[in-house]
């Protein structure tokens, strides 16, 4: 695989302050990367680097093998980036809008008209395309703003919180959107400290924290490695205290008793079955089982709240 | 390998995408409402002061060689400059900062410019792109307001301007163009300061008002310290001193530019004894003179236009470009 994005200890202090320390970050053709944090862990900050936009302190950055603090021209022709809070200017149509960054990417009028025709019937902006970018809603704009990256037909797609303040069903769009870019073949950086929306559609998160990335891995192997299992069944019965009867069960890595009559076993694998058996050899009655994927919420929620495990 | 010594040196063009800049941003001035308010109010000011100008022209000085000049430079009333060439004096620097003072700011609250800046441009072409673009924007205006006021003269006063007459309003137009860039320029250096555009719009103005209302009056003390006890008005030096700190104003700087180019009857802008009066050249001067004349105002408003437009680049370069 080759690396489209590649940083060696890339740091970045303002004063006394480290916003981005020692970042060591390996992004492969057509994945997709999600960058995950609380506000200020130093994703902007990375991404504006990355960009040419801020120098490192130290520490190197490579963009389809370019240096963006070398060369930033080179690096911002190949890549599309939406900026958190993406503004355009109210008094233009969004078409106009897009005719700007077609004249700053040095697109010829017609290639460009054709190429925003397309952007913004791909965003589903087609009928609205003449209205002014000051009457868009949240949602919209948002759209344009990705309409905006797509429009230079970029190699690499760096997204700054994309579903901020978004509803939730145009955030699913969006994502879904996202998802498309992928199939396209577009190596997607995505920062957000939403962790279900992140799970949805990255290939591979890197969680931060005071400008370190803490954590890699795909959403299953950093589960694993934080939770100790991938997977969180929950029993629920009436009767008996079955707590007894579940140990044991190979693959299970914790049992907790949530409320009298549920539990929840954080297991490696899908023991559904086994449980069920368990539970049936008991004198308890069986009212549910449940069995959910762990989520990248509970891990954050693990990493950050309960301290870093061993 | 990743490897790099030393400092980065950047690669690319910094002209990439400053024509962009330029026609889009010259598309938004001249179809603005600030815009097409200051054009009514120059306009207006602009046909009042001329047709009063060319009323009194055809009563008293219908013999002046430079008539056309003249339209710019007469004033209907005899203890107040009400000149068109004056109300200009007060009407471009308001051009100028109306047009510069939410240059940068303005793009940063409006969460365009990281936007803008991840397109492959360099800042320089923003900045830039945005000066020129204000730039061309006055220039443009004062081109139609000259045509305007000839076509005006001509009508009214039934004469055709001279060749030289044109040439000289020419260098007018010159000299409005560098007089509101210095206003410009400092409109937008105070947008990149300061991050409200009614901070820097007001910090803008109160640097002209500065220069209109207060440097005569500060020079006046400056004077003073630096020469006391004198009779005022016989002392040649204190007068010198005068001229000097004056000259530190672009309003004083445009205003001797004016004069030269639009009355060819000024020969000196500074005092002069009688005895170098020996041997000048007799007035009315030919346009090359009165150019030599003013070349040093006309290049020390352009360079302080340079210097301010280094300074605001040097700032916008360190500045974050995050919201």
């Amino acid at each position: 695989m080759t690396a489209v994005i590649e940083t060696q200890d890339l740091t970045k202090r303002y004063g006394p302050v480290v916003a981005v320390d020692e970042l060591n970050l390996r992004l492969n053709a057509g994945e997709v990367f999600g960058m995950l944090g609380p506000n200020g862990s130093g994703k902007t900050t990375t991404i504006l680097m990355l960009l040419g936009l801020t120098e490192p302190t130290s520490g190197t950055a490579r963009v389809l093998g370019q240096d963006p603090a070398r060369n930033p021209l080179a690096v911002k022709r190949r890549v599309g980036y939406l900026p958190d809070a993406v503004g355009f200017y109210d008094e233009l149509s969004a078409r106009e809008n897009l005719a700007y960054t077609a004249r700053l990417n040095g697109l010829p009028a017609r290639e460009a008209e054709a190429r925003i025709d397309d952007v913004l019937n791909r965003m589903g902006l087609r009928d609205v395309g003449d209205r002014l970018a000051g009457a868009y809603s949240r949602g919209m704009k948002q759209r344009l703003g990705l309409a905006d990256v797509l429009l230079k037909r970029p190699q690499v797609a760096i997204l700054d919180e994309p579903t901020i303040g978004l509803d939730p069903e145009a955030a699913h769009e969006f994502l879904a959107m996202i998802r498309t870019l992928k199939a396209d073949g577009l190596t997607v950086l995505l920062s957000s400290h939403l962790l279900h929306q992140v799970q949805v559609v990255c290939d591979r998160v890197g969680l931060f924290n005071k400008g370190r990335m803490v954590l890699e891995g795909t959403v299953e192997g950093l589960a694993q490695q934080v939770l100790g299992g991938a997977y969180r069944i929950e029993v629920e019965v009436t009767g008996e205290d079955i707590e007894r009867a579940l140990t044991g069960i190979p693959g299970v890595l914790r049992i907790a008793r949530v409320r009298p009559g549920v539990y929840a076993l954080d297991t490696q694998s899908d023991v559904r079955g086994e449980v069920a058996r368990r539970v049936a050899s008991t004198r308890a009655n069986l009212i549910g089982i449940t069995l959910e994927r762990s989520s990248l919420d509970e891990v954050y929620t693990r990493y950050f709240h309960e301290g870093t495990p061993a | 390998m990743i490897k790099r010594e030393g400092t980065p040196q950047r690669e690319g063009s910094p002209w990439t995408g400053v024509w962009a800049v330029v026609m889009k941003e010259m598309a938004d001035h001249l179809s603005s409402v600030r815009m097409r308010l200051l054009e009514g109010l120059i306009l207006l000011v602009a046909i009042g002061t001329v047709y009063a100008a060319i009323g009194t022209l055809r009563t008293t000085v219908s013999e002046d060689p430079f008539l056309f000049l003249r339209l710019f430079t007469v004033s209907r009333s005899e203890d107040r400059d009400l000149s068109f060439v004056a109300f200009l004096g007060f009407l471009i620097p308001l051009a100028g900062i109306a047009l510069g003072f939410d240059a940068i700011n303005g793009e940063h609250n409006r969460h365009t410019l990281s936007r803008v800046l991840s397109q492959p441009i360099y800042r320089d072409a923003l900045l830039l792109g945005k000066f020129l673009a204000g730039l061309f924007t006055i220039a443009i205006t004062m081109l139609a307001l000259w045509l305007l006021v000839t076509g005006l003269g001509i009508f009214r006063l039934g004469v055709i301007p001279s060749g030289e007459e044109v040439s000289r309003g020419l260098l007018f137009l010159l000299a409005t163009v560098a007089y509101a860039g210095i206003w410009l320029v400092l409109a937008m250096c105070f947008s990149v300061v300061f991050r409200q555009p009614a901070t820097s719009a007001l910090a803008a103005i109160s640097v002209w008002l500065f220069f209109a209302v207060f440097w005569g009056i500060v020079a006046d003390i400056l004077i003073a310290i630096v020469r006391p006890a004198q009779v005022p008005g016989e002392d040649l030096v204190a007068v010198q001193w005068r001229i000097a700190l004056a000259r530190l104003s672009p309003n004083t700087l445009y205003g001797e530019m004016l004069a030269a180019f639009l009355n060819p009857n000024v020969r000196f802008l500074s005092p002069v004894l009688i005895t170098q009066l020996e041997g000048a050249i007799r007035a009315p001067l030919p346009l090359s003179q009165s150019l030599l004349l003013v070349w040093p105002q006309l290049t020390g408003l352009i360079s302080a236009v340079l210097l301010v437009f280094a300074v605001t680049y040097m700032y916008f370069q360190r500045q974050e470009v995050r919201a």
